[in-house]
């Protein structure tokens, strides 16, 4: 059951990103040269819904939250090194495996790229797990704890970003 | 019917329901197999990567810190990883946008038309991007959509590293020295 739930949610999940066309290198790139505004928009429709959904089936107690940990020190490492190399490879892991599947053949080097840097990362993780993985640890923490805010006050601020964000794309037809 | 043909969704609609479906994968996964399963992709790199050691190196692997500690299996993640392509693969047979591409047309700009160029240059970013989301602990999958959503602060930090990283990298690489 598990498994058969896996390869459905993530069938929706692929044809909806095929269908907004943010598996094509033009739109990751595109974006990260602030050229083609299309997976933010993609992705903050995505969080908007989410973020509200999330909160509100969590607050009647009907989902649990998953919270991944915070390592300050490697996010910020491992976040920019993956921005290198997402901006040449012009695909994070999942629209990789999606670009593949729409003919962009090239993507299969990537993925290839991919399983190597898995199979390094989890040669040096001793080395890791004592040094970089020890910076900054703040455990699994949400922005509302920190502010200690109501984290409807901070949903309700980011609905408010995003639906700026969206109606200056509109105005400036971006 | 006839908007399942449909070349483009507009990124808004698909990206609300994209949201939908996070939230409906939660209550499904915690209802049907009691542990809530948010989108995430990257981990299965890690296991389909481990996977492969252990057609050769079998010992190796259960050796290895990192990979037992992920648990080297096909669970959910994977098949959601398997489902993405034949989701991917359909809407564009529907939409008829499957297009065959040895290399994109910003990287043909500024590297050329070779093949093997480009498939050098993907495989090396595969391997740091990969790495780098290990590192960081999740992608913009698990980090940018499903943490952002539970307003994670590892997502938010992750997902801003992600964006300084590839904007300034796209810049340098496809840019700059540009007219």
């Amino acid at each position: 059951m598990e498994l058969l739930l896996g390869l459905l949610t993530g069938f929706v999940f692929g044809f909806l990103l095929q269908k907004a066309q943010v598996l094509r290198f033009e739109k990751q790139v595109g974006f990260l040269l602030l050229k083609d505004m299309t997976i933010i928009k993609f992705m903050f429709s995505a969080i908007l819904v989410g973020v509200i959904g999330i909160y509100l089936l969590s607050d009647l107690g009907i989902i649990t939250l998953k919270i991944k940990a915070t390592y300050v020190g490697a996010q910020i490492i491992g976040g920019l090194l993956f921005g290198v190399g997402w901006a040449v490879a012009g695909y994070c892991p999942g629209t990789s495996v999606g670009a593949l599947a729409e003919g962009r053949f090239h993507a299969a080097w990537v993925i290839i790229g991919m399983l190597v840097g898995a199979a390094i990362y989890a040669e040096l993780y001793p080395m890791m797990k004592e040094s970089i993985l020890q910076w900054g640890q703040l455990g699994k923490i949400t922005i509302p704890e920190i502010f200690h805010l109501p984290h409807w006050v901070v949903i309700g601020a980011v609905v408010f970003i995003i639906l700026s964000l969206f109606s200056w794309f509109q105005k400036k037809g971006l | 019917m006839q908007t399942f043909f449909k070349e483009r969704w507009s990124p808004y609609v698909a990206g609300a329901l994209v949201g939908f479906l996070a939230i409906l994968s939660v209550v499904l996964t915690t209802f049907i197999i009691e542990k809530p399963k948010y989108l995430g992709a990257s981990t299965t790199f890690v296991r389909v990567a481990a996977l492969i050691e252990k057609g050769v190196a079998p010992e190796h692997v259960a050796s290895n810190e990192y990979f037992q500690a992920k648990k080297v299996k096909v669970d959910w993640q994977m098949l959601f990883i398997l489902g993405l392509f034949f989701g991917a693969l359909t809407s564009s047979l529907m939409g008829k946008s499957f297009k065959i591409e040895k290399v994109p047309s910003i990287w043909k700009e500024r590297f050329g038309n070779r093949g093997i160029v480009r498939a050098i240059g993907a495989f090396i970013g595969g391997v740091i991007a990969l790495f780098g989301v290990r590192l960081a602990g999740g992608c913009p999958s698990g980090h940018g959509l499903s943490g952002i959503m539970q307003l994670a602060l590892s997502g938010m930090i992750a997902m801003i590293c992600f964006l300084i990283g590839g904007m300034i990298t796209a810049y340098l690489l496809y840019q700059k020295g540009k007219e």
